[in-house]
């Protein structure tokens, strides 16, 4: 909920404007809370008064100032200021860093809200320009701000509003922003499936995030499936996961282990390694579908879904597969590209890719990290995505289930 | 509270908090001063030439002989009938309004604090008034660009304290600073209709005791402030609109628009004597007695 601070001063008792502030605050749907009050001592002497005032929305609460406004009520908060940077990749000193929450900075006595949100960046003011007729805040991460940006400093004139606490009649109502093994499950799912329907009907794209061990217990079908249903609209992951479901489709393997009866199989644990050398053969994983080489699996449908990809890379990794982004900065880019838009961000069995797109997205996005290990989610929300929501369970269980909730997605 | 008919009100600019009035020394804030010295301005450049209230009517300008002629009247009725001593500042040519100098500024003794009108038909009034006040050895004191006042016009002392109409012409901002520079309580009112758009067209303190005011120009808080505070008398609507409070008080004696006999009964009945005086053509431009005189106290 916005809330800004605003201060009160005068005869602000005997001329009942104290009062009258505080009733347009409720009528008009906000909400207060007298911070300070200092009471004039004697008839002659003004009091203060501290209050801060809350909005459901920031329209409403830019209503409510504006009208206690001509009521003698002034806003706490100046101008933000800003100081160039110094030199290409360089904040200058002092900048302002980013939290993931809905930021707003105050400039010509104007908010301007800071677009795309994401934590741990600097803010960058631009001025009105050509193409542009409003002066526009973006929140810029390190390598990208150019010398003379001019970066936000103190937090002075700077905004950020809370994450609002969960409405306890929504659907995700019985869902503290959490972790807890102690839930009923599969209420739980429904209410994620309610979610991405929800995400879907305003407009809001869906990301998937997904490491290995979708494909190691055997959950790739159900992700296959809900993917050629439509309901992702980007993947992130790791080497390992496409090159395991490539095992998969290749060698009915993963990690060498066959799927269909849960046995290592002679020299199985070869087969992602040929599984990698096959796709860097043909050039990558597009090339591999369009040439009918891979004919199943989860990248395969993404291929054929239109579904985004962005695969990242670690110093772990064999191959890499030819998709593979292997500087982090251009994947971390990449990745930044495509959460623009994002409603909903489904996280399950990763850690790393789970913290690394945590970091990139908005408090708004409804993040849900699904994982056998509870550390995952205490990760997640220990690095600053607080508004995770966190279940721990298998992933097997978890795409089972939600394949049977998403509308359309073939039972398999 | 009707919020719909709220005009945009420019918000103080920042850094005021740096530019606060100095208060002015209180043995310096005389009490007011026998006999009563008034500030007027004899209507030699008076007409209708621009629409800023609802009384304005480009088609129905005043006569500006009988305007002269009436002016004349009241002069003659404070200086020689009630026996106040009448300063003049002379008109500008181009400034129709400046015959109301009640919105000259508000004053206390050798101190003045100027006024920043909020139309800009308006404002070209403030040099000369400024020029005369300096001329006469008075202090001069100006809010901040952003925050707008309109003199004794919105601001009316009773007693020791202050009432101060907002919301129309002045900023409630500029209440600290009246309270700062005078070191006075000050009761703000918020007024809620455009046909009484200053403070002195629909109240005036007749005693410090004493309120004589037309509720309906007023938001519910401020009716509350001025009962919770004051013995009232109430004008009924109809002579409100003859501009009943916009009445010159000096002691006993008050000087009335014609057409309000209700008011005028009501004050006689309290030991008042009443003079009343024909101003219609000062009402076709929102104003009578008091707008037409600024106490210099």
């Amino acid at each position: 909920m916005p809330s800004e601070t605003i201060y009160l001063d005068g005869h602000i008792i005997d001329s009942l404007t104290l009062s009258k502030v505080l009733d347009i605050i409720l009528r008009d749907g906000g909400q207060y809370r007298i911070r300070r009050f200092d009471v004039g001592a004697t008839r002659t002497d003004a009091s203060h008064a501290e209050i801060v005032v809350s909005a459901p929305d920031a329209d409403t609460l830019e209503r409510i100032l504006h009208i206690v406004g001509q009521h003698g009520a002034t806003r706490a908060t100046g101008e933000a200021r800003t100081e160039p940077a110094p030199a290409d990749g360089v904040f200058p000193e002092g900048f302002y860093a980013t939290t993931n929450l809905e930021t707003a900075v105050r400039h010509h006595g104007r908010w301007l809200p800071v677009e795309p949100m994401e934590m741990d960046c600097g803010i960058v003011l631009s001025e009105p320009s050509e193409g542009r007729s409003q002066a526009s805040a973006r929140c810029v991460p390190l390598h990208r701000v150019n010398r003379g940006d001019a970066v936000v400093v103190g937090d002075e004139g700077v905004r950020v509003t809370p994450l609002d606490r969960p409405d306890p009649t929504g659907a995700f109502g019985f869902m503290g922003s959490e972790v807890s093994t102690e839930r009923p499950k599969e209420r739980v799912v429904a209410a994620i499936a309610q979610a991405m329907q929800a995400a879907r009907a305003a407009g809001q794209k869906i990301l998937f995030v997904g490491g290995p061990a979708i494909l190691h217990t055997g959950a790739g079908p159900y992700l296959e499936a809900i993917i050629v249903a439509g309901w992702v609209d980007v993947l992130f992951a790791g080497n390992a996961l496409a090159a395991h479901d490539i095992e998969r489709a290749l060698y009915g393997t993963s990690l060498g282990v066959d799927l269909a009866t849960g046995a290592p199989m002679t020299h199985g644990h070869e087969h992602h390694l040929r599984a990698i050398n096959a796709i860097r053969a043909v050039g990558g994983i597009r090339e591999a579908v369009k040439n009918s080489y891979l004919k199943s699996g989860v990248m395969h449908a993404c291929v054929r879904s239109g579904t985004e990809f962005v695969l990242a890379g670690s110093i772990r990794d064999d191959g890499p597969l030819p998709d593979v982004i292997t500087d982090s900065i251009r994947a971390q880019d990449a990745m930044r590209e495509q959460v623009r838009g994002v409603g909903v961000a489904l996280m399950v069995a990763t850690t790393l890719h789970s913290i690394a797109t945590g970091n990139l997205l908005p408090a708004s996005v409804r993040t849900i990290c699904v994982d056998s290990d509870a550390d995952t989610v205490i990760k997640l929300m220990d690095r600053g995505t607080h508004q995770a929501f966190g279940l721990v369970t298998d992933c097997e269980f978890f795409l089972k289930e939600l394949a049977a909730r998403l509308p359309g997605v073939k039972k398999s | 509270m009707t919020q719909s008919a709220l005009p945009e009100i420019q918000q103080a600019p920042l850094g005021l908090e740096n530019t606060l009035p100095e208060t002015w020394p209180e043995d310096a804030v005389a009490p007011e001063p026998k006999p009563t010295r008034l500030l007027m301005c004899a209507p030699t450049a008076y007409g209708l030439k621009y629409e800023i209230n609802p009384w304005m009517h480009l088609d129905n300008r005043p006569d500006v002989e009988l305007a002269a002629r009436q002016w004349d009247t009241l002069y003659r009725v404070l200086k020689e009938e009630i026996g106040a001593h009448v300063e003049l500042v002379p008109q500008a040519p181009d400034c129709p309004d400046m015959v109301f100098t009640a919105n000259a500024g508000l004053v206390r003794g050798q101190f003045v604090l100027l006024s920043n009108f909020r139309h800009p038909q308006r404002q070209v009034e403030a040099p000369h008034f400024r020029a005369w006040f300096e001329g006469h050895g008075f202090k001069v004191q100006m809010p901040s660009i952003g925050c707008k006042f309109e003199g004794e016009g919105d601001a009316l002392f009773a007693g020791n304290m202050l009432l101060a109409g907002y919301l129309k012409r002045s900023d409630i901002c500029a209440h600290r600073w009246l309270s700062d520079a005078f070191a006075v309580p000050v009761l703000s009112l918020e007024l809620t209709d455009d046909r009484w758009y200053h403070l002195d067209t629909c109240l005036f303190p007749l005693t410090p005791e004493i309120v004589v005011y037309y509720p309906g120009a007023f938001d519910p808080y401020a009716r509350q402030v001025i009962m919770n505070n004051f013995e009232t008398i109430a004008v009924c609507e109809e002579e409100a609109l003859r501009f009943a409070c916009n009445a010159v008080v000096i002691g006993q004696k008050v000087v009335l628009p014609s057409g309000c006999p209700q008011l005028t009964r009501t004050l006689e009945a309290r030991g008042c004597t009443v003079y009343s005086v024909d101003l219609s053509e000062f009402l076709k431009a929102g104003g009578a007695a008091k707008c037409l005189t600024l106490f210099l106290r």
